[in-house]
């Protein structure tokens, strides 16, 4: 077990350099550069050959990312090129709102989800189970965009329950609770559909099994049956969903983001991309990296656990 | 323009009277008092002004690497931030003609290349007094090339190694040659003046209607009134403006009354919510950004002129005000600065004629001619008026592709490469215009146009004393370029700006960058 732990993190630490490495090669490929980003509309060759002499842009592409690394040894994640102001302060800031609504999502997502994929596979074909199906499938079925915009204009705007957007509130969003409840709700919708739709498959099967039948047989009570011996069962493939629903999380936090204006790390990352600011970009590349690899290897470490028969693959 | 302080502007017409160098700020001060007429209408609501109160405005910003140095910024956002904290010494009238701020008066010398510009009295936030010192420090360190600010072309007329302050109050410009047009350099985007020795903007110190309390980049900066403002202390006791990319978050955070100004509202949310009494007020800020396509005149087929005409007379202007700014705008004429001073209103309105234009193209050996139209999603209606052109041109048998290119790096990727693009611009005065675009040595001539008899006639127009002679050289110049240029210009866009009922006092004719555009010292709740 703790050989194989092992083996993961040190996969992991090779993917996120590899994962760094491409991100730089790809924004190094994107036409233009900083200097062309901030001279906007205003292209004086004069000015961005000034810009870049500043930025030290003008320097080769493999001095700079071998620079950039050698500072990343020693934890520091360089400046933005936009702004001057050390990478690490300003992934800081956008960490808060990122993590708080990654987090409440998924707090939320867990028992939401499970709940409603055993609820559905209690009577697979009867009512209930066919109305959940069909609503997740219908709500899975719609982009985040598009469902923020309907959820805004119906809940916000319409009916002037909940704030429409989080302007005005800064960081400090766990103080305004009311604002959390439209993008969490976004957040929430096409995981806890997957997540259902996974549970209730496993239950499914799980309740159709020799083991179950043979825990009927020895007259255990329907609950301990279905709690005790078919949910963990269940569990294990949602668990590994629930890691790629992180991965997920983060390109929905993008859209939810702008949607609310929520100032996040998907807003840092879409401004920094325009911008061509290298250096936050490879920031994010390796807090991303590292955040999919952790939770990865935790989603591992829970199938593991409950399922120990499955085998997780490394 | 309402100017809520006509003792300003009677100053501003003596020093224009006193010299009459300055003579062109004469007919703006002219203008803006004939439009001063319509009265209230120019500004949205009515009633007296009220004190207190609190508004946010939304702005699509920067992120992170918003700054709060005036000199640094490029963003409306920063333009309005910066005008809130800090003063120019001029700024843009409705006509685009710079109007007296932080300088009270101008005074030229009879060769126009020295220039005495006296300062009003006036207070930084730290109650220290605006001098001239703290004038030929800003305009030095907005000069210094290592800082590539984008104001530094602007100022490149002035010599100011040579420049010095007279008095406390007073700076001698020495130019590197005659500018009749030197109020515009004052006025000049991004030109504020900062306190002396200032290098850090964590806790901007200007000298404008607002002080600082507190800044996150990317996310919102709030002020408060300041009383001891030279203009008048402004209405609101508290100022924050908050940042929101996305056209739909600003819009719906103003509808959810989260904000009470939103910037840049797309033209279809202005109709939908325009003069119903609903919840919003849409403020249209009328020739705002000109709209266009640039031909390279140097090289095939547009070196041609007659394939230039051929191409005016390819657009249907109408279609295009319609289809790709969705009606918000007025038609162009292939001229810069429509509504502005100096413009060439008296030229003959274009019209679509393809017959004309077939007719100049077989002319031109040009019968059978394939196009590429460069154009990027970095400016509402690019792509749509490219398409819609494309189409037009397909009526008089010119095949244009059009080719999308990358947002980020548009700007660049035109200036030099290609031979036809889309292409925009804010406002600015037209012999701005002029100087940064279409002479031998502008640094972003996206046309190409390079002529040494044009060079020529700009020179003499910035050696002209004279007003009258002056405005004959400005319409000589527009005919030349109506005639034979390489702006194809069809339309000039509204900018759109909703207010939430409340608010009173939003100026209605003040083109994006004017002095009067963001303005909020002016502005109330009602």
């Amino acid at each position: 077990m703790r050989r194989w732990t092992v083996r993961r993190i040190l996969l992991g630490a090779a993917q996120t350099a590899a994962v760094v490495l491409l991100v730089f090669a790809l924004t190094e490929a994107l036409p233009g550069d900083a200097a062309v980003a901030l001279a906007g509309d205003d292209p004086d060759p004069a000015r961005i050959a000034a810009i870049r002499a500043a930025l030290h842009l003008d320097r080769p592409a493999h001095e700079r990312l071998g620079e950039w690394a050698a500072g990343l040894l020693h934890g520091d994640l360089g400046v933005s090129l936009a702004s001057g102001r050390p990478v690490a302060a300003v992934l800081t800031e956008g960490f808060g709102p990122t993590l708080l609504l990654a987090g409440l999502t998924l707090a939320l997502l867990i028992p939401a989800g499970v709940g409603l994929g055993v609820l559905a596979a209690r009577r697979e074909g009867g009512p209930v189970d066919r109305v959940v199906s069909s609503v997740t499938l219908a709500v899975y079925a719609v982009p985040e965009f598009a469902f923020g915009v309907l959820l805004v204009t119906v809940l916000a705007l319409r009916l002037g329950w909940l704030p429409p957007t989080a302007v005005g509130y800064g960081t400090d969003l766990l103080a305004h609770p009311d604002v959390l409840v439209l993008p969490v709700l976004v957040l929430l919708s096409r995981p806890v559909c997957s997540i259902s739709r996974l549970v209730r498959a496993g239950m499914v099967e799980a309740l159709a099994s020799p083991y179950v039948a043979q825990a009927r047989r020895y007259g255990l009570s329907g609950a301990r049956v279905r709690y005790a011996h078919a949910l963990p069962n269940a569990v294990a493939p949602a668990a590994q969903q629930l890691a790629r629903t992180v991965d997920w999380l983060l390109c929905g936090v993008i859209v939810v983001e702008a949607l609310f204006v929520i100032p996040g790390l998907g807003t840092v990352l879409m401004d920094a991309v325009t911008a061509r600011d290298v250096p936050v970009v490879q920031g994010l590349a390796v807090v991303f990296g590292l955040v999919a690899v952790v939770l990865n290897l935790a989603a591992d470490l829970v199938a593991h656990r409950f399922a120990p028969r499955a085998g997780a693959a490394a | 323009m309402h100017h809520p302080h006509p003792g300003l502007r009677r100053r501003g017409f003596l020093t224009a009277a006193a010299a009459t160098a300055a003579a062109g700020i004469g007919i703006g001060i002219g203008i803006a008092g004939c439009s001063a007429g319509t009265g209230a209408g120019a500004r949205s609501g009515g009633g007296t002004a009220r004190k207190g109160g609190r508004l946010r405005a939304a702005f699509a910003g920067g992120g992170a690497a918003e700054t709060l140095d005036p000199h640094l910024g490029n963003l409306f956002a920063d333009a309005a931030r910066a005008k809130a904290l800090f003063d120019k010494l001029a700024d843009y009238g409705p006509d685009l003609t710079a109007r007296p701020r932080l300088a009270e008066r101008w005074e030229a010398n009879a060769g126009l290349d020295r220039w005495a510009v006296t300062l009003r009295e006036a207070v930084f936030h730290d109650g220290r007094p605006v001098t001239a010192e703290d004038v030929l420090f800003s305009y030095r360190r907005i000069a210094d090339p290592k800082k590539a600010f984008r104001a530094r072309a602007s100022l490149e007329p002035i010599d100011l190694a040579a420049s010095r302050a007279t008095g406390p109050r007073t700076v001698e410009f020495r130019l590197k040659r005659p500018t009749a047009e030197f109020p515009n350099v004052l006025a000049a985007f991004g030109a504020y003046i900062v306190p002396k020795g200032t290098e850090r903007f964590d806790e901007p110190v200007g000298s404008g209607p607002f002080r600082h309390v507190s800044f996150a980049p990317g996310r919102s900066a709030r002020f408060r009134r300041n009383d001891a403002y030279w203009d008048g202390p402004p209405h609101l006791d508290e100022l924050e403006f908050v940042v929101a990319n996305e056209e739909s978050a600003r819009i719906n955070a103003l509808l959810g009354g989260q904000v009470d100004y939103a910037h840049e509202l797309a033209p279809t949310t202005a109709r939908a919510h325009e003069g119903k009494g609903g919840r919003i007020e849409i403020v249209r800020l009328r020739n705002s950004a000109m709209q266009g396509f640039v031909m390279k005149t140097d090289r095939p087929p547009f070196d041609d002129p007659r394939v230039r005409e051929a191409f005016f007379l390819i657009a249907d202007r109408d279609e295009l005000v319609k289809g790709a700014l969705s009606g918000a705008g007025e038609t162009g004429n292939d001229l810069f600065g429509k509504g502005y001073a100096h413009y060439a209103a008296g030229l003959p309105q274009r019209r679509q004629d393809l017959d004309r234009a077939r007719h100049l193209l077989k002319e031109a050996g040009a019968g059978d001619l394939k196009v590429t139209l460069d154009t990027s999603p970095v400016a509402a209606g690019f792509t749509e008026a490219a398409g819609i052109f494309r189409d037009q041109a397909a009526k008089a048998g010119v095949t244009v592709e059009v080719r999308v290119g990358n947002k980020d790096s548009y700007w660049k990727d035109i200036l030099d490469h290609g031979t036809f693009a889309s292409y925009r611009s804010g406002a600015m005065p037209i012999e701005s215009h002029i100087s940064q675009r279409l002479l031998s040595d502008s640094t972003t001539n996206a046309t190409h146009w390079r002529r040494k008899d044009f060079d020529e006639l700009y020179r003499r127009l910035q050696s002209t004393k004279d007003a009258a002679e002056r405005a004959g050289l400005y319409e000589r110049m527009q005919r030349r370029l109506y005639s034979e240029g390489g702006f194809l210009v069809w339309g000039f866009a509204d900018w759109i700006v909703g207010t939430s009922r409340r608010v009173r006092g939003v100026a209605r004719d003040a083109p994006a960058n004017t002095l009067d555009w963001a303005r909020f010292d002016k502005v109330w709740l009602a």
